[in-house]
């Protein structure tokens, strides 16, 4: 694998090649120390043995297998102020710490640490890797124990339910009984929704933020892009790249790319970009990069390959996809359909939804949904809509309003805590 | 915390003082149109309800859910049809049924949701309001009725007979009213008002009992 020389990294890229952590991991409670690791950060890592297997949706139980985690400030002598952060699809456990090969800011350093509107001077923040991805938990990058070769392919399918079990149980190892706040973006977001439903009495308070309680026709339609661009790679290998002489580098570029441009808007692409040409004064009558955001587009693709792995980009987009909490949350309790408020019944979480005018991935439509189950069953819900043109990605960036929103939130549930 | 910042004092609407003292201790409460949350925030503070409030206006609920109250956006006319049957102690409409689309549907709604439910709106039977009408051949424009007619918000305007009327066509039973003249001296009645009070008053509430 190469890097792109001549770029300078973008928010949130890292160059080590992710997908060979798993191979340098021991099988016990370590640190993490990742190939090239530019900054002291590592993170801790929780072995489930054999004798506890994680039992997945598609009907396997995994085991063994690691979660790797990080922790912001300290848990209290009563265990009442854990939260728990759940990343998005290409986010990882480095939520508010210089990430370890790239040194960059943690992905929601704007909304966790001293002082943030998820104060770690007040709470004990976790946040882990999930099931299937590529930064020190286990999947399709880890080894296979029945083979000692890399999963790849093999690896089970998870869902989001199954990301959520094996978070629950690194809860469970930690000694909580009760989460004071659950809370994520996009992918996060569905993590957020799953926590409530299958551990209702475990999550006092949960933010949902620019998600939605099931995977449209429209963004299982761009997933689908990602992963046949992935899979027509012709070093893709049906999964069985090996990371050094080949890696589908090209195909992974192309979903990032065409991803990136869902997470933007048309208005923050205008505003950023325009038609402005890139290093030159007129068009080269060629397939060049001429335009910026042909050029932006490509960066991003290829520092993305740096950082991710492809395999684990199928396994998780897939798992966005077949999220319908309110069919999944029927099929667990033997019952053919239901509907969302279902899923939500007799809880007693505190909830704030909050989505963004601009977001066409996870559109304020989607929220409302949410908004409307929670209403169904006199749950205690807040939601907003955060007024801000970056689209999706407004979820990550520094937005004054959404934090003013989760602090008022917070600190409302944290009396109600008596924290 | 960013958001804790001190709320400037604010006077206190008349109105919003007399249907606090209505409101039981520790009694779950939705306010409908509850505005920049102030109702909600007295009830909270004050008779430590459980509290939520529905809002139409973004900028509101934004303000809200800042100050830790639990607010939606949302439309009375379209949105009180998610809730259950007999959610909350108390279903509160302050000076909001006469901007809504559908006063009945809204009604029903509160009826079927809340245990009790308590409305107030201005009175369009005021002495004042006819006077307006009758000597001077305009729309009514007043203290409590602040709008030009091509401005004005307020799209299905009452009395406070034409409200007892619609709770007689509902089947609902006014256990008390409350009226208040324009000093803000307010009067508590059993049952409906009289022709007195629809000619003094300027606004009312009435509590209706669902149960």
């Amino acid at each position: 694998m190469t890097t792109q020389p001549g770029f300078a990294l973008p928010r949130g890229a890292e160059k080590a090649p992710s997908r060979y952590y798993m191979a340098t991991m021991t099988n016990a409670e370590t640190s993490f120390d990742p190939e090239g690791a530019a900054s002291g950060a590592q993170s801790h890592v929780h072995a489930f043995g054999v004798d506890q297997p994680l039992r997945l949706d598609g009907g396997v139980d995994l085991a063994p297998f690691e979660i790797a985690y990080q922790t912001y400030g300290d848990l209290n002598a009563d265990k009442s102020n854990a939260v728990l952060i759940c990343h998005a699809l290409t986010g990882d456990q480095h939520a508010a710490n210089a990430h370890p090969t790239t040194g960059k800011a943690g992905w929601w350093n704007h909304m966790v640490g001293p002082g943030r509107p998820i104060d770690t001077d007040k709470y004990f923040v976790i946040c882990q890797n999930v099931i299937g991805g590529c930064l020190g938990t286990t999947g399709p990058t880890a080894i296979n124990p029945a083979t000692n070769e890399p999963y790849g392919l093999n690896f089970p399918v998870i869902t989001i339910g199954d990301m959520v079990r094996a978070q629950a149980m690194l809860v469970d190892a930690l000694g909580i009984e009760q989460l004071f706040c659950v809370a994520g973006g996009s992918m996060g977001g569905m993590q957020v929704l799953e926590w409530c439903a299958s551990f209702p009495d475990k999550v006092f308070s949960a933010i949902p933020i620019a998600t939605a309680a099931r995977h449209s026709a429209q963004n299982i339609a761009f997933h689908e892009v990602g992963r046949q661009a992935i899979m027509a790679d012709p070093n893709w290998q049906s999964g069985n790249y090996d990371g050094n002489d080949s890696y589908p580098s090209k195909g992974l570029a192309v979903a990032r790319m065409a991803a990136h441009i869902t997470y933007l808007s048309e208005a923050a692409l205008h505003r950023k970009f325009g038609r402005n040409l890139q290093d030159r004064d007129s068009v080269t009558y060629g397939f060049e990069a001429d335009f910026q955001i042909e050029s932006y587009l490509r960066h991003q693709g290829f520092t993305f390959v740096d950082r991710f792995d492809a395999n684990a980009y199928l396994f998780i987009t897939r798992a966005m996809d077949y999220f319908d909490l309110a069919a999944d949350h029927a099929r667990r309790n033997g019952r053919d359909s239901g509907t969302l408020a279902d899923a939500f019944r007799g809880t007693t979480t505190r909830f704030c939804v909050a989505s963004f005018t601009s977001d066409w991935l996870y559109p304020t439509s989607e929220s409302r949904q949410i908004v409307h189950a929670l209403n169904a069953v006199a749950a205690n819900v807040s939601f907003v809509e955060i007024e801000s043109d970056k689209g999706h990605d407004a979820f990550l960036l520094d937005e004054p309003e959404l934090f003013a929103t989760i602090s008022g939130f917070i600190g409302a549930s944290a009396r109600a805590r008596g924290l | 915390m960013a958001a804790a910042m001190p709320s400037p004092p604010r006077a206190t609407r008349a109105d919003l003082v007399r249907i606090a003292e209505l409101v039981s201790h520790g009694a779950r409460v939705l306010d409908i149109g509850c505005g920049d949350g102030h109702l909600l925030e007295i009830l909270r503070d004050e008779r430590g309800v459980d509290g939520r409030g529905i809002e139409l206006s973004q900028t509101g609920v934004n303000a809200c859910v800042s100050r830790g109250l639990s607010v939606i956006q949302g439309d009375a006319d379209t949105d009180l049809a998610d809730y259950p049957d007999g959610a909350f102690d108390f279903v509160i409409l302050s000076q909001t049924i006469q901007a809504t689309q559908n006063p009945r549907e809204v009604m029903t709604q509160m009826m079927r949701i809340g245990r009790r439910v308590i409305v107030s709106f201005p009175n369009f039977g005021h002495w004042k309001v006819r006077a307006h009408l009758v000597l001077r051949g305009r729309m009514p424009v007043t203290s409590s009725l602040a709008y030009q007619w091509w401005e004005t918000p307020n799209i299905h305007l009452c009395t406070l007979a034409d409200f007892t009327a619609l709770c007689d066509l509902l089947g609902s039973d006014v256990e008390s009213t409350i009226v208040m003249d324009s000093s803000g001296t307010a009067r508590t009645q059993k049952g409906p008002p009289g022709w007195w009070a629809n000619l003094t008053a300027e606004q009312a509430i009435f509590v209706l009992d669902c149960q």
